[in-house]
């Protein structure tokens, strides 16, 4: 096989792939955040809809969506391949196993976490994204003289169902402990592993599994509140 | 101490297999492992039957031939140590003792306890060694390598290939003893000469024998008997990648 692909296709190859679009999901996340944190704004949605109308009319960042759909896409498919491969390694189990005893849950159900998050980002895209590109039901605004997608009626809409809500709260702890030890493992498998750096990125790893994900889950929290009063 | 075993019996490798229990009494303190196991060997054998076959050999934690599993552990709940250095004295008088053979498709049940662990033997026949031509052996001064590189590459030769690391990886990988036996050679001038291929062989040969990928649960480390880091598959990734970007094997 060409060298190119027997280096990826190997587990070394495969878990370097899961890396960086790992790494690149997760400078992903900030941006999203960055977005996501305007629908908390109190200017009845304008900064929002400003936002949400510059990212589906920009080049740029529809070429970056693009990119970024394949690596979502990639990152499943390659643990897919990773999980089979691992599955096939140990044919007969253990009657009694210990893992707690060596290894951190979240690290042991990656692949679990992992498959509930595609799930939410499904259904996620289905619910906001295909509505505003192709969905006819979001109502329009006019902002600044340009009539654009009111999205944060739609986002407010929703997050007023007390299930949907809380749906998004459950994802973004199932994503919070995907990136328990994904954040830290993306470097590892890079083959950063220093003794100057270790602390600093087991400390990053742990803060932003904590911090992203609670500040995504606190919008829909508040603005179902909002939706009450 | 009296104690109930529950032990994997497994005629030979084509067995279906299961657990058979075993009652064993005044048991000391302060026996090994093994020697509870012979106890109840001496026994099963003056009874007649087939007593329950294990791997061991030097006894002292230094040859990797003992491997089991107790109660979901390889090697058993003390850190840093091989089941052969394992004492009773870490049980409880009346325990249950759940005792399984490492468990992974490379490492095929031969009977009872004992695995085939000669994948990794030919993981380092893949590359494992150095082979040039040294001529006499050099004065240990002559070739300076500092301190700290000559503890690390010592400690990754520390791995005494028991296998634990397989055993308690959830993917049954065996990246910490592969990269424990590249490392080693990595690290020192005189693996430099085969540095790139040694590394594409063996990992190419680890692949082969069906071993799963790494997922940096970090169980091997905690249950390596000689506590091997994952530093070394951290340095095995980029020896690795480095490899397959210049190495001449196209």
């Amino acid at each position: 096989m060409n060298w190119f692909l027997s280096a990826l296709t190997s587990g070394i190859g495969r878990k370097v792939i899961m890396s960086l679009t790992g790494l690149f999901l997760i400078l992903f996340l900030v941006i999203h955040l960055a977005g996501n944190l305007q629908l908390l704004k109190e200017d009845g949605g304008v900064a929002f809809n400003e936002y949400s109308h510059f990212m589906a009319h920009n080049p740029l960042i529809q070429f970056v969506s693009k990119a970024n759909f394949f690596f979502i896409l990639l990152h499943a498919f390659v643990s897919y391949t990773l999980y089979i491969k691992n599955k096939n390694a140990r044919p007969v189990g253990y009657k009694v196993s210990a893992g707690s005893a060596n290894s951190s849950w979240s690290s042991r159900s990656m692949s679990l976490l992992g498959t509930l998050i595609f799930i939410f980002i499904l259904l996620h895209l289905r619910g906001f994204w295909y509505e505003f590109k192709y969905g006819t039901e979001v109502t329009s605004t006019v902002v600044n003289g340009v009539e654009m997608h009111n999205a944060y009626q739609w986002v407010a809409d929703a997050y007023a169902n007390p299930l949907i809500a809380t749906f998004y709260v459950i994802s973004m702890l199932v994503l919070g402990f995907h990136l328990w030890h994904g954040f830290s493992s993306a470097f590892q498998s890079l083959g950063l592993n220093h003794v100057k750096y270790n602390g600093l990125i087991k400390l990053a790893g742990k803060f932003y599994a904590i911090a992203v994900p609670a500040a995504f889950a606190i919008i829909p929290v508040l603005l179902y509140l909002k939706s009450l009063s | 101490m009296n104690l109930t075993l529950h032990i994997w019996r497994q005629k030979n490798s084509t067995d279906k297999g299961g657990f058979k229990a075993y009652e064993v009494s005044n048991i000391s303190p302060d026996m090994s492992f093994l020697e509870m196991i012979d106890v109840l060997n001496e026994e099963l054998t003056h009874k007649g039957e087939d007593p329950v076959h294990f791997d061991h050999d030097c006894r002292e934690g230094i040859c990797g031939t003992c491997s089991m599993v107790i109660n979901g552990r390889p090697h058993g709940p003390k850190q840093a140590i091989t089941t052969c250095q394992l004492h009773m004295r870490s049980f409880n008088d009346g325990d249950d003792i759940t005792i399984e053979p490492w468990r992974a498709k490379a490492f095929p049940v031969v009977k009872d306890l004992i695995v085939d662990r000669s994948a990794f033997d030919r993981i380092i026949q893949a590359g494992g060694y150095v082979s040039i031509n040294t001529g006499g052996a050099p004065d240990a001064n002559e070739i300076p390598i500092p301190k700290r590189i000559a503890d690390e590459a010592m400690d990754a030769a520390a791995c005494i290939g028991c296998g634990a690391c397989v055993a308690a990886c959830k993917n049954a990988s065996a990246m910490l003893f592969t990269s424990a036996k590249i490392s080693q050679l990595a690290l020192l001038p005189q693996g430099n000469t085969e540095r790139h291929s040694r590394v594409e062989k063996m990992i190419w040969q680890m692949e082969e024998e069906g071993f799963g990928a790494c997922t940096n649960t970090g169980a091997c480390e905690a249950e390596c008997p000689k506590e091997i880091s994952l530093v070394h598959i951290a340095r095995v990734h980029r020896e690795y990648m480095a490899a397959k970007v210049s190495s001449h094997n196209v």
